[in-house]
Parts: structure tokens; sequence; C-alpha cells
């Protein structure tokens, strides 16, 4: 899938929830799932700042490919990561250039996050443009 | 009941809705909500006497200078101080205690000298000391909490000393909701000379505040926190002290005369009020404390008491939910605030989602980072109500809680 289907994809998902709370319901599934990012990387190099709660982004590039890995100590910011990851990891540092990251406005995130949440959502979205552009 | 119907009236604020479910508000220990009184004074004063106030002879500037110090004089009383001269305006608590630290540090403090806190306080009432340490080369000494969050008042006589120049103190921290026994600790300390400073942000909606009785030195709090607008603040001080602190700001009416060689300054209170005041929301302090008055009726008392003992039993019988500000033995020390972490849950993640369930509370480290290191956690969830919350509310939030932490576990 092409990072515009994943993108259209996702936005398509998020419109079958119409109230926040079933949103938010998503967001915590997704961050559950997100797994295996070992302690010893929870480094302050690693954490993510402008975020209220502590995120950590981690990268390696297999193939021409970034392959990112994230933890939090908030489910939902963890939730959040996760789906920024689910669309933007595996893919060339070319292809996630080429995304406006539009897909986190329309999928109401940016709105419906607190000014302090949707700092820590453009300090994420920062890092992985970041990391794509060092590579 | 009849009053709480007729309390809630008057605040236009708690009849919307958010995200289509009936507002919440337990978030007043950050900024309460505003009676039409308050809205309608500033209202009067910005669409029919603006003008600046202490200056200008014509009509306008009279009324808004009247409506100001009308506001000094309901303070004055409020608050039992000796006289108007005591009253001070600020933009809040926090400007306040600024005000003090630099002022009193500049007349009164010295090199290796010393400036007494508690490590319940507020940024607010441990930056400024920390500042003005650093500028007179004095140090900060620190009174510390026990693991209920009552200040450990055995431990102040060996903390305070012959170079202790004063004492900074909150009435009651907007952390831990407990009423601190400011009395005792004044006590103690002008026993050795030393005087003591009260950060009321939340002592003064909470308690009948006494200055005189209380025999405090300074007391300070902020408009926006008691039903009054935005960016208002009040400093009382002795007049003993104001005389003697140099100002803190030059311009404007602070002055007496000004030459290039030499200025002499107003008598107070304008002595410490340089610059156009922001006398709109002055002005609403009197509406506001009019406001508190009303709320003096044993029916609504009793009321606001059983929904602080329903909530504090509630989260103390949670096995998950450890709460910090435990009263002892009787609830009369405790204020309607719970702040409280939940085992395994993130106090954003519950925040965000009571938000949406039309709660609205604070996550994080309410500006008590000390405080929050000294019990070891990186933040918390805090409730905080007000008179016009209602034991519906209180059953609602419960069940809500319930619910977010079923979320997020």
């Amino acid at each position: 899938m092409s990072l515009q289907e994943a993108e259209n994809a996702i936005i398509e998902e998020f419109s079958m929830y119409e109230e926040w709370l079933d949103k938010y319901e998503y967001l915590i599934e997704l961050g559950k799932a997100l797994k295996d990012y070992p302690e010893s990387s929870k480094t302050d190099d690693k954490l993510i700042k402008g975020c209220q709660s502590r995120v950590w982004l981690d990268y390696r590039v297999e193939d021409g490919k970034i392959i990112f890995n994230a933890d939090s100590d908030a489910i939902i910011t963890k939730g959040i990561i996760s789906l920024l990851i689910g669309l933007y990891s595996g893919r060339t540092a070319q292809e996630i250039l080429s995304s406006d990251f539009s897909v986190v406005e329309k999928i109401g995130l940016k709105e419906n996050l607190s000014p302090t949440r949707a700092n820590g959502l453009v300090s994420m979205i920062a890092k992985i443009r970041e990391i794509a552009y060092g590579n | 009941m009849a009053i709480i119907e007729e309390i809630r009236s008057l605040f236009p604020v708690l009849s919307r809705k958010v995200y289509g479910k009936e507002l919440v508000y337990f978030d007043n220990a950050a900024t309460s909500q505003r009676p039409q009184s308050v809205i309608e004074m500033w209202n009067r004063i910005t669409s029919e006497s603006n003008a600046n106030i202490h200056r200008a002879v014509h009509r306008l500037a009279d009324e808004a200078t009247q409506a100001y110090e009308a506001a000094r004089d309901t303070v004055k009383d409020f608050l039992n101080a000796d006289s108007r001269q005591e009253i001070i305006f600020t933009s809040g608590t926090t400007a306040s205690v600024n005000l003090v630290a630099y002022s009193f540090g500049e007349r009164f403090v010295c090199e290796g000298d010393e400036v007494v806190v508690t490590e319940a306080e507020h940024h607010s009432n441990i930056v400024p000391w920390q500042l003005m340490c650093k500028r007179r080369g004095a140090s900060l000494k620190v009174l510390p909490v026990d693991d209920s969050g009552y200040l450990q008042i055995d431990k102040l006589d060996e903390i305070l000393s012959n170079r202790t120049k004063i004492v900074a103190v909150t009435h009651i921290s907007n952390v831990l909701g407990i009423i601190n026994p400011v009395r005792e600790i004044i006590e103690k300390c002008h026993l050795r000379g030393i005087p003591v400073l009260v950060d009321g942000a939340q002592g003064a909606v909470h308690c009948k505040v006494d200055v005189q009785d209380l025999d405090c030195d300074f007391y300070v709090f902020s408009g926006h926190k008691l039903y009054a607008a935005t960016g208002t603040g009040v400093l009382y001080g002795k007049k003993k002290w104001l005389d003697e602190m140099p100002p803190y700001m030059g311009g404007g009416e602070m002055v007496g005369t000004v030459s290039f060689e030499e200025t002499t300054y107003a008598p107070l209170p304008m002595k410490f009020e340089a610059g156009t005041q922001n006398f709109a929301s002055a002005a609403t302090l009197k509406p506001a404390i009019e406001f508190i008055n009303l709320l003096n009726d044993n029916e609504l008392i009793n009321y606001n008491n059983r929904i602080r003992d329903y909530l504090l039993s509630e989260l103390i019988s949670n096995s998950r939910i450890h709460l910090y500000g435990v009263p002892r033995g009787t609830n009369e020390d405790k204020i309607p605030l719970f702040s409280f972490t939940v085992e395994g849950v993130h106090h954003e993640d519950l925040a965000l989602i009571l938000d949406k369930m039309g709660i609205a509370v604070r996550s994080g480290q309410m500006c008590a980072e000390p405080l929050m290191t000294r019990f070891g956690v990186t933040g918390m969830l805090r409730v905080s109500l007000a008179p016009y919350n209602t034991m519906e509310e209180a059953e609602y939030f419960v069940k809500c809680l319930d619910k977010a932490i079923e979320m997020l576990s």
C-alpha cells in the first residue's frame, strides 16, 4: 500500500467513529499494540520534546527504509505515535518527506487534543521528518 | 435544593455543553467561573467608564477610579485589614509574591541571611524567593511535609535561625488541599521577630481570613480563583513593612515629585501601583466578594461538605487510587480539592478521557514540581470543586472515573 493509500485508510477508519470516546478507544488499542521498545533505549536523546507525557522515538535503516520504534508512559500518546509509526515506518525517506502530514488534521487529532498534547503531536511529526531528512 | 440552583443560575458558563455533554467544571483551583455580577461590572467599566484612573478630572475617569477604589474598600473589609493603605492591587498571587520578594529583599535581606518556604509551595511561592536569594546572597530553607501532606511543624524550630529574614508559607496547598496551621507558624516566627507571608491563592477562597486576627505580615491572593476577573491580585501587607520597603516598579502614579536628581514616592498604596492598573478587572473584586458573602449559608455549607466527604470516601476506598493530602481525623482540615494518581494509568490519559465526558479536571505537575518529587510521581490528576458544584456532578464524576480507568487498563 502506498503511503497515500495508507493515510486514506486511516482517515476512513477514524470517520467510522462518531464519538470521541470511541476514537480514544481505538487509539488506546493502537497504544497497547505497540510493544517491544527496549527499556535501554529510553534515553534522553530519544525523548521527544514538547510533550506533557514522555515519548521516546528510535529508528534504524534497513535496505534504504526507515524502521521506527517508539514508546510512551501515557497510553493515548502511545496510540498516537503508534498510528504515526504505522503510517511512516518501513518507508523510504523520500516517501516520508512527500507526505504533508495533513492526515492528523483530517482525523481531527490536532483540534481535539489539548494544546500541550497537540504540541506533542507537532513535535512527534517534526521528529519523524527530521529523521527522514537525515537519511 | 433551592440555594444551589439559585447560585448556579448566577454563572452563565455552567449551563453550557462540551462535546454535547453537560459541562462539569472541576478545575476551580486553577480558575473559578465568574458570576453575572462580575461580568456586568467588567462590561460596565469597559463600555461606559473606560478612562485612566487617578489622573484626569473628567467624569469617566472619576467613575473608573471610584469603581477601582471601591474594590479596594471591599477587599479591606474582606480581609479585615487595618487600613486601605495596606491593600495593594497586583496582577495576581505570583505578582504579589514577586513584589514582596523583591522589595522586602532589597531592604531587609543581606548576604548569609535565610528565607524559609515549605515543600508544599506552588512554584510562584518558591521561584521569586530563589531569585531574591541569588540576588542578595541568601539561602533558601525548606520545611518538609509528611506522607499525609501535613507540614512537619515540629521541624520549624530547627529550620528557623537567627539569620531567617522571612517565612513564606501557603495557607492551603493547591495540590494537597489541607488547611495549614498558619496561625501556629506565625506565632512561632513572631516569637523570634520573623515576618510571615501567607500565600492565600486557595486560602482566601476557602477560609474566612482576618489578617489582624491571624497577625500575618503579608497575605496574597488572586482574583481569578475567587470569582473575579483574571489579571487581578491582592497584596495585603502590614503598613510598617510596606512603608519600609522600596518601590518594586517605577513610573505612572506611584510618584510624589520627580526630577532628574531626586524622586519622592506616592503614599501607600499607590507607591506599589506603578503604571496604568487593570482597573476594569480590579473593580470586579467587589461583586466577586459580595458573591462570596452570599455563600455564607448553613444549608449550602452543609451540602458542600457532604460532597467533599462523599468524594473523599470514594477516592480513599478505591484500592487503585492513591490520594495525596489525606485529612487526619476530622475532614474539616480538607477543602474540596483532591489530587491523586491511579495505579498503572497515566494522569494525562485520564484527564483527556474525562474531558470528552464533559468533565474539566487538571493533570500534570500543578506548578509544584518539588512536591511531585517528594511523592515520587511525574504528575497527578486533580479535581477541585466550588460551591456551585453539585452532588449529581460528583456522582457522575465517580462513575466516569471508573469507566475511564477501565478503558485505560
